[in-house]
């Protein structure tokens, strides 16, 4: 009997062996299964004037996926197992029917790329009260404010972080005189409020704010067009808000006076770019790239940080459960590596993961914020974005 | 006054050894010698494409600089930097670690998660180790049981039987651990972890850890504390950590674990190496392109000597 069982054992446990490339007295434990769900609505490829880079209709999905893998690694020797399972909505589907057929009841955690409005619906379902959102996709700044929910972690930086990013450079390069150039949709403006609230911030001057009007195809004219539209008093900066990138990308080289672009064009804050490579960056990027057969993007290195957080979370506290997970990560303890030379962790009072952000222009990196010598009592992070004393966020639960 | 000087003038050529420190040069594809006793830099010679990892043979007579971007690690005559050719150390070496004989040499292959052993004599890999993902800190116990490897995003020590080439035991550890290195007595492990701004003392016995010391800086924010190298006395009574970002070397007490004193070095300090009679300690200083020397028995920084473009590794012959 007993040598039944032996040989038993030594037939279960052979597979395990070669699955498991180490050999690992910890894989004796009981396992727990942390279950992910990756919700997503399909978007069209907006019309871009001037981009000549391809449309990646899957942002984020390699990025997240890439986070599970890494995390199993250290979960195999933990007794956790992280899976992720990818929902997405059709274009015009109807993304809060999907979240209650598909994700209700059935996960804890998710990684939302979502637009602010549906990330809103969702987290406001009765189901989801019961469950932690990862923003991985909106900069809204009122979803930090206003609109916070304690359901939710921001782990894509807001508005106000990229512009303050910039604004905290253009100091340091006494670049303080801003021409503001705002383009035509929703969050072009919202952008340039960030902008606006920035530059007041840091002592910078907006000498003039407008509209870029132009509805037709702007490369045809641009050249005389932005030359004339960029007519103005002194100034060292034209900074454009332009998103979608409808007309961002034709400022730069036809500007009425030789002034540098900055903004969403030009020069851009961002959490992730091809050409960071310091930290170890480039063991990320190189890895991602095996994986995905592309460059990494923004949705995906914030997919790849949520998993990696709620790895991180599960190690430490040896729980796969909502709640203690949940403190974990809105604690003093944990410290996540990004990459980015800091250690990453998330703001308490409104859900936003502290993050250095990078200046970068198509083929460089141009410095990284927050910019040396902008100091903070806890964090130099925290001089990005909404610190605590100016949130307007009051989670009813925090 | 001439008195003293006549004094130290007998006393210079008696008393004073001659010694070598070797730097790598990580952006001036160098290595820099460096007289640590005269404070000056002797000579710089070009090594290849991005050396980083450097250590000396057990008996000093071999220099071993791993050519990052030449997936290679050179080794060198250390008095004359002769080449002795060269060592299949698979993809971007990094960081590597001798045995104490000096015949297997210890591999990092960060992008592959894998260590790879070396036998020295035949020049030839012998086996590749399947680690976490990328692994960067590793070290030799001085009893030649274990071998050690840190895997940055695994957040783990992997400790790989010297003998059989497998991995015994994994112990988790503080987020992103960059370097380890054993006591003397191959008791307790060190390992530095630079996101959560902590050491780790791990019971090498049990492989559980006995100590966590977060560190710290008055006036420091903490998440500019991101400690690096580590290294521990022979005696055992102290360990050196270097901080990183925060610009200094904490002294820590290896029986109370206590940290003692806090040196202020060049910016961004990286690696330490001791001289060989372990009366000073040398500091890589990456952002600020020299190297600190910190005189042991005062525990001062005595002297910053500027070598080239992102010093990185750092070993001491006499």
């Amino acid at each position: 009997m007993r040598s039944t069982k032996k040989c038993l054992l030594a037939v279960l446990g052979l597979p395990l062996f070669l699955l498991s490339f180490w050999h690992a007295p910890a894989l004796a434990k009981t396992r727990k299964t942390l279950k992910i769900a990756y919700f997503s609505q399909d978007s069209i490829a907006a019309p871009a004037l001037s981009n000549p880079d391809p449309f990646i209709p899957d942002k984020g999905i390699p990025g997240t996926q890439l986070g599970i893998d890494d995390t199993n690694t250290t979960g195999q020797f933990t007794g956790q197992t992280f899976t992720l399972k990818t929902i997405a909505v059709a274009v015009n589907g109807d993304a809060q029917q999907v979240f209650l057929e598909q994700v209700a009841g059935k996960f804890d955690f998710v990684v939302a790329n979502v637009p602010a409005d549906t990330l809103l619906k969702l987290a406001d379902l009765p189901a989801a009260k019961k469950m932690l959102l990862f923003n991985i996709a909106s900069s809204d700044d009122v979803l930090r404010n206003q609109e916070c929910r304690s359901n939710i972690l921001h782990v894509a930086p807001s508005r106000s972080m990229r512009t303050d990013a910039l604004a905290q450079y253009m100091v340091q390069k006494r670049w303080s005189k801003w021409l503001l150039v705002v383009g035509q949709q929703p969050e072009d403006r919202l952008f340039a409020e960030a902008l606006k609230k920035s530059a007041k911030r840091y002592h910078l001057e907006i000498i003039d704010e407008r509209v870029w009007e132009h509805s037709y195809e702007a490369g045809r004219s641009a050249q005389s067009d932005v030359a004339v539209f960029t007519q103005a008093d002194e100034y060292d900066l034209l900074v454009v808000a332009d998103e979608r990138g409808a007309f961002g990308e034709y400022l730069d080289y036809r500007t009425w006076l030789p002034r540098p672009v900055m903004g969403t064009q030009g020069l851009i804050a961002t959490s992730w770019h091809r050409t960071h490579e310091q930290w170890g960056a480039i063991q990320m990027q190189n890895r991602f790239k095996e994986k995905a057969k592309r460059w990494m993007e923004e949705q995906d290195y914030a997919g790849y940080l949520a998993v990696r957080a709620l790895g991180e979370a599960a190690t430490r506290t040896q729980s796969t459960e909502l709640a203690p997970i949940k403190t974990y990560l809105l604690g003093e303890q944990f410290a996540l590596q990004g990459y980015k030379g800091n250690p990453l962790s998330f703001r308490p009072w409104d859900g936003q993961l502290r993050q250095p952000l990078l200046l970068a222009a198509p083929r460089s990196l141009v410095a990284v914020a927050p910019i040396e010598g902008f100091l903070h009592p806890k964090t130099e992070l925290d001089t990005l974005g909404h610190d605590q004393p100016e949130s307007q966020c009051h989670w009813e639960n925090p | 006054m001439i008195k003293k000087l006549i004094l130290l003038m007998l006393l210079l050529p008696v008393a004073v050894p001659a010694e070598t420190v070797f730097v790598t040069l990580e952006k001036d594809n160098a290595v820099a010698l460096v007289d640590p006793l005269k404070g000056t830099l002797t000579k710089t010679v070009p090594v290849g494409l991005r050396p980083r990892g450097i250590a000396l043979s057990p008996d000093h007579r071999i220099l071993y600089v791993a050519v990052s971007d030449e997936h290679t690690i050179k080794m060198m005559d250390s008095a004359s930097l002769d080449s002795l050719g060269t060592l299949p150390s698979g993809d971007d070496p990094e960081t590597f670690a001798l045995n104490p004989k000096g015949d297997r040499l210890y591999v990092s292959n960060e992008d592959d998660s894998t260590v790879t052993v070396i036998d020295i004599a035949k020049k030839k890999a012998i086996a590749s180790i399947a680690v976490g993902v990328e692994p960067e800190g590793i070290a030799v116990s001085p009893d030649n049981r274990w071998v050690v490897s840190a895997s940055e995003t695994t957040n783990m020590v992997h400790w790989i039987d010297t003998q059989t080439h497998t991995v015994i035991d994994n112990t988790l550890v503080d987020p992103r651990p960059r370097a380890l290195t054993f006591s003397g007595d191959s008791s307790q492990l060190w390992v530095t972890s630079e996101m959560a701004g902590s050491l780790t003392v791990i019971d090498v016995k049990t492989r559980k850890i006995i100590q966590n010391i977060k560190l710290a800086v008055p006036g420091v924010t903490s998440d500019k504390i991101q400690p690096v190298g580590v290294i521990l006395d022979r005696q055992g009574d102290y360990g050196y950590v270097a901080l990183g970002p925060a610009n200094r070397v904490a002294v820590i007490n290896a029986k109370t674990f206590a940290t003692e004193k806090l040196l202020l070095v060049g910016s961004r300090v990286w690696n330490l190496a001791f001289s060989p009679d372990q009366k000073r300690l040398y500091t890589t200083n990456g952002a600020s392109n020299d190297i600190s020397i910190i005189d042991l028995e005062s525990l001062r920084v005595t002297k910053s000597v500027a070598v080239g473009l992102y010093p990185w590794g750092i070993a001491a012959k006499p």
